[in-house]
């Protein structure tokens, strides 16, 4: 099945200025986010997943952080180059994001409502207060939260996680956004309330079919919701594939690592689980060639010196690596 | 193996809110808890936030004054112990916490952070003692050269091996391991669990594992102990609880779980309805009668007790389930 792509990350580069000077926290990130689709984006901690969606909602800090190479091209246009009114247009509108905390997400001195409002005053100039308020109502029932006409009232503090993580997705969704950014949505909440927010997101999907890229180091909820996969190490991106390819025949020694490293409920009692050796290097001593050679048990030479080109392999998966062939 | 820690309805009530003209409430996290630990055995502890876990873990360690209930190590009930005389207890029972940037001294360096215990206990001599740190060091897995360096200087994986040596320092026979691998990445959250499995083995360690994964409770653990609004629901072998659960709860909780592989993913799962009551308020009867899909009347007023019908797995369930009773439900999980 052919889908239409929305969003081209070419080439992404990132720089931050830092005390230590420049450093470049994205290097060479390339994917495409489809219509109805679901992308994840995998990696640990520091890997550079937040930061890739900053870079592409425009949010990166000022003027520390920019975008320093590449480009990403939403329904063909370079969103790198958008003058703010155009960016202020977009986001919220076209891409949304939920953030990782619901906790910090919502601001504690407004009602839901006010800030479910907040984006439609801003998007939605054909809608008059009362119109807004009813809108709103409407967007608290479409996620599930019960008695919403009481709701719609109370404050962030009244509410638990998932229902506060229910808020930010009704307001992240208020204007039917084409393609929505969910960074660690589910990371916070407990398994029972991570199950009914997926569950949640997955319906949302199918009855407006945006598409999502979805943010998480979590395999298990990777597996549950998304089609298509990035893994990302160290800034860069180091395997793209359909998610059964991904599960079934990795061929980056760091996407198999991953995937070994986590217990699960079928893997035999109290054994050894297979690790990846040493830590992600510093950004500042990140290695000459490929980014993983200091942890790779296929590591060479020539993985030492040269960054390893793209590899297409059957259909969409891609691989970065020198030594793909070896890896089973 | 000899019973090693036995805790008899051990409760840990905080008030809290009230003023000269206002009525406070108590938090019941903890609420009627009893197991007992054998020596070198795992027992996990799971449960989601605000079910009281890392409260028992705490309350063990008389870190609270418990409420009631009395706690037994080695036979001795050591419920009421004075503060010093719970100090030179403490050689035995260890714990490590969860965030390791926060639980090591950050003006400290290394050496002295593990160095510590020792210090205060007054075991050896400084230069004796400079020799077991180094030791430790290499058993946890850090080079001897990190005696000089500061945590900061370390990531977090790294640091948590600092908590872990700090930990079995002073050779203790219990630790208590309080979410101590979850704010860590898979890839080193597996070798931290690879270290905690060796370094019990090669000690004959007893550790009480608290985490809200259960994948990982599942991987470490010899007996598991669901806990659900400060009580604890079912108890018994790992595999045993995981393979066939018998409290809805348990049940609903393991099929929650995102599994990692993409085609069970249509697989249907056991969704509860609404979020943990509130500790203040706890429901009458069974505490999960609110959220239960089969809870009748006398789940609303009966409270059930922690009962071993077979074996030594026990739940708290007046239905409890069974391969044959709920067949449909089966199918479903």
């Amino acid at each position: 099945m052919l889908h239409e792509v929305l969003l081209e990350v070419k080439n992404l580069g990132t720089e931050f200025t830092t005390d230590d000077g420049i450093v470049r926290v994205l290097d060479g990130v390339t994917f495409n986010v489809k219509k109805g689709q679901t992308l994840g984006i995998v990696g640990e901690s520091g890997c550079g997943k937040s930061v890739t969606a900053m870079s592409i909602m425009g949010l990166l800090p000022h003027p520390y952080g920019r975008v320093n190479a590449g480009e990403i091209l939403y329904r063909g246009t370079n969103v790198v180059d958008l003058p703010p009114e155009k960016l202020y247009e977009m986001r919220g509108n076209s891409i949304s994001m939920i953030f990782q905390d619901p906790m910090t997400a919502l601001n504690p001195v407004h009602s839901v409502g006010k800030q479910l409002c907040e984006v439609l005053e801003l998007h939605r100039k054909d809608l008059d207060k009362k119109d807004r308020l009813t809108y709103a109502i409407r967007m608290l029932e479409k996620v599930g939260i019960p008695s919403p006409e009481q709701r719609v009232m109370e404050y962030p503090h009244n509410l638990s996680g998932g229902m506060r993580q229910r808020v930010i997705i009704a307001i992240a969704l208020a204007c039917k956004p084409d393609i929505l950014i969910c960074d660690e949505p589910t990371t916070a909440l407990d398994v029972t309330v991570q199950a009914q927010i997926l569950d949640l997101m997955r319906e949302l999907q199918r009855e407006t079919g945006m598409a999502m890229i979805f943010i998480t180091h979590d395999l298990g909820v990777v597996a549950e919701i998304c089609d298509d996969v990035v893994v990302m190490y160290a800034g860069r991106a180091v395997e793209t594939a359909d998610i059964f390819t991904l599960f079934e025949k990795p061929k980056h020694p760091y996407t198999k690592g991953l995937l070994n490293s986590m217990p699960t409920l079928s893997a035999l009692h109290k054994q050894m689980l297979v690790t990846i050796p040493g830590n992600v290097p510093h950004l500042s001593e990140m290695p000459e060639g490929c980014r993983f050679c200091t942890r790779c048990a296929y590591a060479t030479e020539e993985c030492r010196n040269t960054v390893p080109i793209w590899t297409q392999l059957d259909g969409e998966h891609r691989v970065s690596c020198h030594h793909w062939k070896e890896v089973d | 193996m000899p019973e090693l820690l036995r805790i008899e309805n051990i409760k840990q009530h905080f008030s809290s809110g009230g003023g000269i003209f206002r009525k406070g409430y108590t938090i019941h996290a903890v609420d009627g808890v009893s197991f007992s630990v054998k020596a070198g055995e795992t027992l996990g502890l799971v449960g989601e936030s605000g079910c009281g876990k890392s409260t028992l873990g705490r309350s063990i360690l008389k870190l609270f004054e418990p409420t009631a209930g009395k706690i037994f190590f080695e036979g001795r009930d050591i419920t009421h112990l004075s503060v010093k005389k719970m100090r030179s207890l403490r050689q035995e029972m260890q714990i490590i916490f969860q965030d390791p940037t926060e639980s090591l001294n950050s003006r400290h360096t290394v050496g002295m952070i593990i160095e510590e215990p020792f210090i205060i206990h007054g075991i050896g001599k400084p230069a004796e003692r400079k020799l077991w740190v180094k030791e430790l060091l290499l058993k946890v897995g850090l080079p001897e050269s990190a005696t000089e360096r500061y945590p900061h200087e370390f990531s977090g994986g790294q640091k948590q091996r600092i908590g872990i040596a700090r930990a079995i320092a002073l050779k203790p026979k219990l630790i208590i391991c309080d979410e101590s691998v979850s704010a860590l990445d898979v890839s080193v959250q597996a070798q931290i669990l690879n270290l905690l499995l060796a370094l019990q083995q090669e000690m004959k360690l007893a550790l009480i594992f608290i985490a809200h994964d259960l994948s990982v409770v599942k991987h470490i653990s010899d007996r598991v102990a669901v806990m659900y609004l400060g009580k604890i629901v079912e108890l018994g072998n790992a595999l045993e609880v995981y393979n066939s659960p018998r409290h809805p709860y348990t049940q609903a909780l393991l099929s929650a779980i995102p599994v990692a592989d993409p085609r069970k993913r249509n697989t249907e799962r056991i969704m509860l309805k609404g979020e943990l009551p509130s500790p203040i308020n706890p429901p009458q009867g069974c505490h999960f009668h609110t959220r239960c899909p089969y809870a009748t009347d006398k789940c609303k007023e009966e409270q059930p007790l922690l009962v071993a019908k077979a074996g030594d797995h026990a739940d708290a369930c007046h239905y409890p389930l069974t391969n044959q009773s709920k067949p449909e439900f089966r199918q479903l999980a």
